[in-house]
């Protein structure tokens, strides 16, 4: 069996009006990996998930999943992916549980097995008590839900989540990551793309930033965020500064008088910080990241690429 | 895919397709039972009354077959390119584009649809017709395969034009404009031989002359066309249009970007 669950290689599109959405591309992701490939919108991400999904077609490269080539062993590749796409795509007047058997059925799962499959996937998604509604009845997190179910009916090797918890409140987004997390431990691999940045950062262990048709970045999420070399917090204070504060060394800016934004390299500790307040009597509160971190490194990288 | 799975993928889109029209019986069985019966009424009853016997049939007698087959072309084609173009308007022909399932599955399964749909229709409009005139079966044979060939030919054409469709004005224009002209043309309410010379070698390049025509030697056991004529009309066309969808299916024309 092939160590990566998908490889591409030197992977063009070039639309009919001649825009390049995707340029030689190259990217690999391992077996059993949670993956995240990110970019602004119109990078490319969509493309790429439709030509592996077979939904585009692509102008040149080489595409393999789980090591089937998806010109030459088309139907092994498409059979180990679950995709959820972006946009809803079922049937509004259809009942949930024969939307989600009838994918089982596309994939030729006997309907017995495709019956149970159905229910459980359903039922781990919190749909079963709607089975019979149609998605018209659904609230749009609901939908999400059911784009889920019905792509992991057929137990796929591989899942491609496009944009999974947009518009998705956050309960509900959080017990889908919990869910996400559980489906990539039990050995699925998960390729995810979201603007919801700190969704990519706590859920996966690689990443690729697409910009413009282009990789501009592929790495571990871990060795990405060790490119950012400085981080901002918010101090919050007990008692409001009187004097002037003196914190050498330390870039700073008074929010207000109980509240100050602090800018550290990632060289500098939080200890020595704190010893320095400490000696001017001033006690924090409490503390917390200004932004989120790899949104900086996005915004950065990107707009880097662009330039 | 094993051949398995490509039949329970088929048995899954032929069992959807059919659930859809049903389930909407109303838009979809109903009205071409009621408007044939005016036609029966009509054409049959009040105007068929007043003309000669053709062939040694009364009006309505010669009709019957010919309105039979005229509701199974509506209705199949109307099926496959109303089904294909929702479904293509909905995106959830890409449930089926993301699977394994090879596209000559998804071809087969639509034009199935399309022939159940033509079939029930067409037991409805007979039913009907029984109020008005006595039918007799000359060839059963003839009967299952004319209308099997019938609906599956116009099943096709309706996925070819759902395939093209990029909006629903797309999806009435070739009913409206082609079908529609070609059925009222192709026989049902006269014999070619009634026709001046001239018109009725035009009227041999309409190819539902021939179905209708195989349809009524199949009801009645008389026809203006040779049974082998019409039979190669038939699987000429539908070979044509199988290979033709598959052919647009592959190069993902009209549902892949």
């Amino acid at each position: 069996m092939s160590e990566h669950a998908l490889k591409i290689n030197g992977l063009n599109k070039v639309y009919k009006n001649k825009v390049i959405a995707l340029n030689n591309i190259d990217l690999e992701v391992k077996m059993g990996d949670f993956f995240a490939l990110l970019g602004p919108n119109g990078a490319g991400k969509s493309t790429l998930i439709g030509i592996l999904t077979s939904l585009i077609n692509k102008t040149a490269g080489k595409v393999r999943i789980m090591g089937c080539d998806i010109d030459t062993e088309f139907s092994k590749a498409k059979s180990q992916i679950g995709l959820v796409p972006q946009e809803f795509n079922f049937n509004n007047f259809e009942p949930l549980v024969e939307i989600v058997k009838s994918q089982a059925g596309y994939f030729g799962m006997d309907k017995r097995i495709a019956g149970d499959a159905s229910e459980e996937c359903l039922q781990k998604l919190g749909l079963w008590e709607k089975r019979k509604s149609t998605p018209r009845e659904l609230s749009g997190g609901m939908k999400r839900r059911l784009m889920i179910a019905r792509a992991l009916v057929h137990d796929p090797q591989l899942l491609i989540l496009d944009e999974p918890t947009a518009g998705v409140d956050i309960e509900i987004r959080r017990s889908m990551w919990e869910l996400l997390s559980k489906i990539n431990e039990n050995g699925k691999t998960i390729i995810l793309t979201t603007h919801y940045l700190e969704e990519a950062e706590s859920l996966c262990k690689n990443i690729a930033i697409i910009d413009n048709g282009n990789i501009i970045v592929d790495t571990s999420m871990r060795a990405l965020l060790e490119k950012l070399n400085e981080e901002s917090f918010i101090l919050y204070l007990k008692k409001p500064i009187s004097e002037k504060l003196k914190i050498p060394e330390y870039q700073f800016r008074l929010i207000d008088e109980k509240t100050i934004e602090i800018t550290l390299n990632t060289d500098k500790s939080l200890y020595k910080l704190f010893s320095l307040l400490n000696e001017q009597g001033i006690e924090v509160l409490s503390i917390k990241n200004k932004s989120n971190r790899l949104e900086e490194l996005f915004l950065k990288l990107t707009s880097n690429s662009n330039s | 895919m094993t051949s398995k799975e490509q039949l329970i993928a088929l048995h899954t889109i032929v069992v959807k397709e059919i659930r859809r029209f049903m389930r909407i019986w109303i838009q979809t069985i109903l009205p071409p039972a009621i408007t044939m019966s005016l036609y029966f009424i009509i054409m049959g009853n009040f105007i068929g009354s007043q003309i000669d016997d053709i062939q040694g049939f009364s009006y309505i007698e010669f009709i019957a077959p010919g309105l039979i087959m005229m509701s199974i072309i509506t209705n199949s084609y109307a099926n496959s390119v109303s089904s294909f173009y929702s479904s293509k308007f909905q995106r959830h022909i890409e449930e089926m584009l993301v699977s394994p399932m090879p596209n000559y599955i998804i071809i087969i399964g639509f034009m199935l649809g399309g022939v159940a749909r033509g079939i029930i229709v067409g037991i409805a409009v007979t039913i009907v017709a029984l109020f008005f005139t006595q039918l007799q079966i000359h060839n059963v044979g003839l009967v299952f395969i004319t209308v099997l060939l019938t609906s599956a030919l116009f099943s096709l054409a309706g996925i070819i034009n759902g395939i093209f469709a990029n909006s629903f004005d797309d999806i009435s224009i070739i009913p409206t404009f082609v079908l529609t002209p070609l059925t009222y043309l192709g026989g049902i309410f006269f014999s070619i031989n009634m026709l001046p010379k001239f018109w009725q070698t035009v009227s041999l390049a309409n190819p539902i002359l021939y179905m209708v025509n195989s349809f009524r030697l199949s009801i009645l056991g008389i026809t203006d066309i040779s049974l082998q004529s019409a039979m190669t009309v038939m699987i000429s066309f539908f070979i044509i249009l199988f290979f033709v969808c598959l052919y647009l299916l592959n190069k993902g024309i009209g549902i892949r970007t």
